[in-house]
């Protein structure tokens, strides 16, 4: 008689467990709650540190063809001036690389690639874009950059965290120029000002290098723009061999 | 619907579990391989990060 009842019961509750509609429609709605945040954390985070690792793998790639197989040991602290700057022949082609940005602040061993013009499915899904017209790397006057602050490899997702005095190096086949960073400006998108020889200043012949990178802000809109400026300090021909500073990347990328 | 997959599937529980973590591991990697990026082209339009004029 137990038996009996055990089995009874078992298969009411089997009666039970079978599929009503409010129960699919309920697992379906979850599921779809599931996939909208796995797709979130996807676009925000996860594709970023993918893309972002493939910007990497460009830069460094093309810093080794750069080197013609020499390595070279950082340039001594201690170094003569190595006087003016030599600037690239041509202008940069339309998303090209011709550049690598290398920051220190963003992390060891972190370079991204800058490639010619701004274009949204061009330089800007590939790396940094360089405006066109602006200043070219140790130029004077003002070499402009544009970058995503989050996805597309998110290049300018720490642009918030530099601090005045840091490091912003622009790698070319030439070799390394070191800018300082010195400040922050927030305009609105409309905002060319910035990308001006001499910034927010339009008419002025320009004297000074200065780099202006751009990218949007607040983090996660598009509302307004962050602007970071730096002014150009020295460069060391790739010959000498790369700043000392850089030292971790170099390590880095020979691993 | 999840509960109707758990009867389908044959062989005892840790079997039917197995086989269920494979099934999530696949559609998580269709998903990221090409379910989201193309959401992402198709429905989101890239990011404004530059300056320019009106």
């Amino acid at each position: 008689m137990v038996l009996v009842d055990g089995r009874v019961a078992r298969r009411r509750a089997e009666r039970r467990k079978r599929v009503t509609l409010v129960g699919v429609l309920g697992e379906v709605l979850i599921t779809g709650g599931v996939l909208v945040l796995l797709f979130l954390g996807w676009q925000v985070w996860l594709n970023d540190i993918v893309v972002g690792g493939q910007q990497e793998n460009q830069a460094v790639e093309q810093s080794k063809t750069w080197e013609r197989g020499e390595a070279v040991a950082p340039a001594p602290v201690d170094r003569p001036d190595p006087g003016d700057p030599i600037i690239m022949a041509s202008a940069p082609q339309d998303d090209v690389q011709f550049a690598n940005l290398i920051v220190p602040r963003f992390g060891d061993g972190w370079t991204r690639p800058i490639l010619g013009g701004i274009a949204v499915n061009g330089a800007l899904a590939d790396g940094i874009g360089h405006y066109p017209d602006t200043a070219l790397p140790g130029e004077i006057g003002n070499f402009a950059l544009a970058g995503h602050r989050t996805g597309w490899g998110a290049p300018l997702a720490d642009i918030g965290n530099l601090t005045v005095g840091d490091s912003i190096y622009i790698e070319t086949e030439e070799g390394w120029y070191r800018y300082v960073f010195r400040t922050f400006a927030y305009v609105m998108p409309t905002g060319v000002d910035v990308l001006e020889a001499v910034p927010e200043n339009p008419g002025l012949a320009p004297t000074d290098r200065i780099i202006t990178l751009t990218s949007c802000n607040p983090k996660l809109t598009a509302a307004e723009r962050i602007i970071a400026y730096g002014v150009y300090d020295t460069w060391y021909p790739r010959a000498g061999g790369p700043p000392p500073e850089l030292s971790p990347l170099i390590q880095a990328m020979a691993g | 619907m999840y509960g109707a997959l758990w009867r389908v599937l044959p062989g005892p529980a840790w079997l039917r579990a197995l086989i269920m973590v494979v099934l999530a591991a696949a559609l998580l990697t269709a998903l990221v391989l090409w379910v989201f990026p193309w959401v992402n082209e198709t429905f989101f339009a890239p990011q404004d990060v530059t300056v320019e004029g009106q």
